[in-house]
């Protein structure tokens, strides 16, 4: 694991090994080395997430990988209470690049994590050897 | 009003049971059908054409069918807008009704949540190699994105833009346990307090236990049928007078705004297509899921401001007899019935009884002639469905 693989922290939970298609191979092995990457259509030169073969903005085939900081703000977030692994908290990022980003939030105390917060991307070990899966900390 | 005749609710059911551990589900899908076609005054052989969920057991609409010995059906039709589906049925029987394609629609759902004993959880993926299906799963499913956690997201978003409180949330259920009192098959027919619901259980923040609709087994069925049919029954008629559907999309992830729903799209077009005005409304079922998703999606009809959901809850807003719109009056999905965790067909029901005079008395919306059903599936803000039927009592 890289520094960046962090263990299951405050309100963070076991992620189990996430599904890797034809379409986002790419994502999750960039992913097992540390990168957060994220696809950019090359017609419209938007970003957009979840990864897909085809920009679902304008339609064209001609997307790429790109790097991304993984860096952004908190747009929503819940903590679940009552979950079996203990409570954890989800929500949405909003990255620095535009799309909104379905995620975990780990390394947050109670009472830290907030609308409006900073922060970035972190990768952590998922289940059954899976690739690691990017959760968001503080930045 | 002068408009061509429109397609008519002939038949509506509820089914009794909200725990069925002795029935199947499709046994329980046969009992609704039986029981809106006897509302009706129709025979399953009357019946051209049958509408069901995605979910059915079986080889969709087909297996339903056969089973049901259904021997006349021209239209097959498995729709899957999540909770919505049964309000989308209504407004797809009435186009084809419209088109002179069939003049019996049967809509049927059934659902035994009860009985399942795992946990409502995305299955992990199993094994290694790559997998071919839903598209999100890699992104979403993974980081335990049960539907609780989704809404509740959505409710803390309303509560930074537009300062809504729990109080607010809590009204919503306050209303729907009021109307649930008087109904003897309510799963919760208990009065509860906003002290009762903020002081329960927090599931996932900011919502609480008494914020969270029912689970509960059972179901549903709709009769629509063509104008000269329902004229010739000897039920109230029931006029299917605007609909529309819209699924909400996330554009990758480009234009998400959790607070809002695609009912800014079917509420504007129900209302066009009906010709009246929120203000007209006399009755309203609003899908109630969770608490907040009676207040985001009463904005987007148009109720009220957007942002002033809490407003127009608070101080027993939706109760019937006390506020400005009594919504649910059978006690909603929040006290009285869930069915399958789709709340669209209890939707339909509650506004066929209004609109006939049959809802219990204490509930009852006086001269109650102009009524909505309204209903969101999936994922409030995200990925998900939303469905609008107006519907006129017009003989
Ligand atoms: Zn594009």
């Amino acid at each position: 694991m890289s520094e960046q693989q962090t263990q299951h922290a405050a309100f963070g939970r076991p992620i189990p090994a996430p599904p890797v298609s034809l379409e986002t191979e790419e994502f999750w092995k960039r992913a097992r080395d540390g990168r957060f990457a994220i696809k950019r259509c090359v017609s419209c030169q938007e970003a957009f997430w979840y990864p897909r073969a085809i920009c679902p903005l304008c339609h064209s085939s001609e997307t790429a990988w790109e790097d991304s900081p993984g860096t952004g703000t908190v747009y929503t977030y819940s903590i679940v209470r009552t979950f079996p692994t203990g409570p954890f908290a989800i929500g949405f990022v909003t990255l620095d690049e535009g799309p909104l980003v379905l995620t975990n939030f780990v390394d947050f105390a109670e009472g830290d994590l907030a609308i409006g917060k900073r922060v970035k991307v972190r990768f952590v070990a998922t289940d059954n050897d899976g690739p690691p899966a990017p959760v968001f900390g503080p930045a | 009003m002068s408009r061509p005749p429109r397609a008519c609710i002939a038949g509506a059911f509820e089914h009794p049971l909200r725990d069925a551990p002795n029935a199947t589900t499709t046994q329980l899908h046969y009992e609704v059908a039986r029981g809106a076609l006897d509302d009706a005054g129709l025979g399953f052989d009357d019946v051209d054409a049958y509408f069901c969920d995605g979910a059915v057991p079986g080889f969709g609409p087909l297996s339903m069918i056969d089973y049901m010995g259904l021997s006349n059906v021209r239209h097959a039709d498995a729709t899957e807008l999540g909770g919505s589906t049964y309000i989308g049925h209504v407004g797809r029987a009435a186009s084809l009704i419209a088109a002179g394609k069939c003049k019996v629609a049967l809509i049927t759902l059934a659902g035994r949540p009860r009985q399942r004993k795992e946990a409502l959880m995305f299955a992990p993926a199993k094994g290694s190699g790559l997998t071919d299906g839903a598209p999100e799963a890699g992104f979403e499913h993974i980081y335990g994105g049960i539907t609780v956690a989704l809404y509740a997201a959505a409710a803390m978003r309303h509560m930074y833009a537009y300062g809504t409180t729990s109080e607010q949330l809590a009204w919503v259920k306050v209303a729907a346990s009021h109307h649930a009192q008087w109904n003897e098959r309510a799963f919760l027919r208990k009065l509860v307090t906003i002290e009762d619901v903020l002081k329960s259980r927090l599931i996932s923040d900011p919502l609480h236990l008494l914020d969270c609709c029912v689970v509960t087994d059972g179901g549903g069925a709709l009769v629509v049928v063509a104008p000269e049919v329902a004229r010739s029954l000897k039920r109230p008629v029931i006029q299917v007078i605007g609909t529309a559907e819209a699924p909400g999309v996330q554009s990758g992830g480009r234009n998400v705004d959790l607070t809002r729903s695609a009912a800014t799209i079917t509420g504007p077009a129900a209302f066009a297509e009906a010709g009246v005005k929120p203000a007209d409304i006399k009755y309203a079922s609003i899908y109630d899921s969770f608490t907040i998703t009676v207040l985001i999606q009463l904005e987007d009809l148009g109720f009220c401001e957007k942002g002033h959901g809490g407003r127009f809850v608070a101080d027993g807003g939706l109760i019937s007899g006390v506020g400005k719109l009594p919504v649910n009056t059978d006690g909603g999905g929040l006290c009285n019935n869930h069915p399958d965790n789709r709340g669209g067909m209890t939707k339909m029901i509650e506004a066929v009884r209004q609109l006939r005079g049959e809802a219990h008395p204490k509930v009852q919306v006086p001269n109650c002639d102009l009524a909505l059903a309204h209903g969101t599936g999936g994922i409030l803000g995200m990925r998900h469905s939303a469905a609008t039927a107006i519907l006129e009592r017009t003989g």
